[in-house]
């Protein structure tokens, strides 16, 4: 568990946290950090409890053992809006978008820029537009027109889109959920090195996948989460992509099962 | 703008019906008087009182809901104003102002009944509609012992209010300016402002927009407030230039409104509309209803015609839409 931290204080940090749904335990003394500029991969099966940890890390729910610290601070969020206050923004796989509005109006919805007063305060469409293209720029994107609804844009374009948004208003963690689930090969390379270029511009990232593969491409350390449990965290020197698959199947058990599959 | 461009607009759809009414009329009935500035003057009229309904309609049904309850409030805020004023001997504008307050209530009643029970709007107001055309009879039978209201000439400010809700400029009624003026300002506030922006937001994505901090509830409330009153003020435009009101006045207006809407390119399941367009809806509803009187057929088979419109309407929408789609990717 080897990573050069220069003495600083991680930004995220979840120190021995439980969270339990009535008699069902959903997360089990989960302890993860996130430095600046680096991205953290959480990998987990289905019911890993990768979703109760978003929740827990975003505000949503609070821990009921444990506690979050931000920069060495012990923090409780009382709802996502608080969380977002103290930077940790996350992406959900919906990306929080208006399909049939355009890439501009999206980027700004709920923190449009104005001018002049009221009753004539109006939105600032030339500003707002200003900023999404060089936002949208420093990540690599280059659209050639800016009022095209979003439902327009291509899966990765629309990640980009979101990450670049979050980046904007502030973020210094980035929470992911699953951004590459849904996307082909292609486009799901496209999101990879936009969350590399996150990580350039001095976030921290936390990459919740359950895909080894492309984890392994982009992570810096990589924490595997089963059954709500959390089995180690390894810096990605420690571990290779194989061993990480092997891993995160819940390791002995595959190789039962193929040898029964052998066998049969 | 592009001519793709163009084809994303959701007013493509009724302009195009708009022009070929107009051409269609101009031929069949344009020697019988469709027109003259006049005949041009008597279809505007039934425009602008639709439009004034349709602008606000369209909006509440971007932000995903409906409102049929107009109708009643029409029927309700004539009656309120007309009784204010023969009854109570109130002057003309407190009894604008208790029926403008009414229907701000009826509107407050609807959205809060809509946002605190997620009920579907289209039973609430259904609902709403209900009871107050019920509560219209009830309470003007009650009174009067009968279900017309008249002599308003005789109350206090008619005169004022007969030129500001019931002049006319050359032929045309002055409601052609509230129209445009409305029109205008609703249209600005759709696609300049934060609520607009916000009104777009709310239809397309709910979840989405109250995780982003918009006031989801707070913008459908004032909406359905918004669509009540305008449904005052044509009330208030049919009772001062009828000098009086009817307990039935407004029936159907709401269903007239909501097809100038869904004319003009919004679409039912919110998320998507314009303003304008429903201008033109009302424009191309005006122009129908007047021109089968103008080209001599029963004016009993327009609604015929409308239906048929409204129906081809959608569809070139919806099937250019989708192409315009499919060409971007």
């Amino acid at each position: 568990m080897s990573h050069e931290t220069n003495g600083k204080a991680p930004i995220l940090e979840a120190d021995h946290v439980t969270k339990r749904f009535g008699r069902i335990t959903a997360l089990e003394d989960v302890s993860m950090r996130v430095y600046a500029s680096e991205i953290l991969c959480v990998l987990g099966d289905n019911g890993a409890g990768k979703s109760t940890l978003i929740k827990t890390l975003s505000g949503v729910h609070p821990p009921d053992e444990g506690r979050l610290l931000v920069d060495g601070e012990p923090v409780r969020f009382s709802s996502p809006r608080d969380a977002l206050a103290r930077g940790i923004a996350t992406v959900y796989q919906d990306l929080a978008m208006v399909p049939m509005l355009s890439v501009v109006r999206n980027f700004f919805l709920g923190a449009e820029p104005t001018r002049g007063v009221w009753p004539l305060r109006r939105l600032d469409l030339r500003e707002a537009e200003a900023v999404v293209r060089a936002e949208l720029k420093r990540m690599g994107v280059e659209l050639r027109d800016m009022s095209v609804p979003v439902s327009a844009l291509s899966g990765g374009q629309r990640q980009a889109l979101a990450i670049a948004r979050a980046i904007h208003f502030g973020a210094r963690v980035l929470v992911l959920d699953e951004p590459t689930s849904a996307l082909g090969v292609k486009q799901a390379g496209i999101v990879l090195r936009y969350v590399m270029e996150a990580r350039t511009r001095g976030c921290g990232v936390i990459l919740i996948t359950h895909n080894p593969h492309h984890a392994h491409m982009v992570g810096d350390r990589f924490t595997i989460l089963n059954r709500g449990r959390c089995e180690g965290t390894f810096a990605k020197a420690e571990i290779s992509r194989d061993e990480l698959v092997r891993r995160m199947a819940g390791g002995e058990e595959l190789e039962q099962l193929q040898h029964e599959l052998r066998a049969s | 703008m592009s001519a793709r461009k163009w084809l994303y607009r959701p007013e493509l759809g009724v302009v195009a019906a708009v022009v070929a009414a107009w051409l269609f009329f101009a031929i069949t009935a344009g020697d019988s008087g469709f027109l003259t500035l006049s005949g041009t003057a008597s279809y505007l009229a039934i425009a602008a009182e639709l439009g004034i309904l349709a602008a606000p309609v369209a909006l509440l049904m971007i932000a995903g809901e409906f409102d049929l309850s107009i109708g009643s409030t029409l029927a309700a805020s004539g009656m309120t104003m007309a009784l204010c004023t023969t009854e109570l001997g109130w002057p003309l504008w407190a009894g604008i102002a208790a029926a403008a307050a009414l229907s701000a209530c009826v509107g407050l009643v609807n959205g809060l009944i809509v946002t605190r029970t997620r009920l579907p709007s289209f039973i609430v107001t259904l609902g709403t509609l209900f009871i107050l055309a019920g509560g219209t009879i009830g309470t003007t039978r009650l009174i009067t012992g009968r279900t017309q209201v008249g002599g308003l000439e005789d109350a206090g400010g008619f005169g004022a209010a007969q030129k500001l809700f019931a002049g006319q400029i050359g032929p045309f009624s002055i409601t052609l300016l509230w129209w445009v003026g409305l029109t205008a300002l609703a249209t600005w506030v759709l696609v300049r402002t934060r609520p607009g922006n916000w009104i777009f937001a709310v239809g397309g994505a709910p979840d989405a927009a109250r995780r982003l901090g918009i006031p989801v509830d707070r913008v459908k409330i004032l909406l359905f407030m918004t669509t009540a009153l305008a449904a005052c003020l044509v009330a208030t435009f049919q009772t001062v230039q009828f000098r009086g009101t009817d307990v039935l006045r407004g029936t159907g207006k709401e269903l007239e409104a909501i097809l100038a809407a869904v004319l003009g390119g919004t679409l039912l399941t919110g998320g998507r509309g314009s303003v304008f367009g429903a201008a033109c809806g009302a424009l191309l509803f005006g122009m129908v209803q007047q021109g089968i009187v103008f080209s001599g057929v029963d004016s009993d088979w327009y609604k015929v015609f409308l239906g048929a419109v409204l129906i081809l309407a959608v569809l070139l929408n919806s099937s250019v839409q989708m192409r315009a789609a499919e060409a971007r990717r």
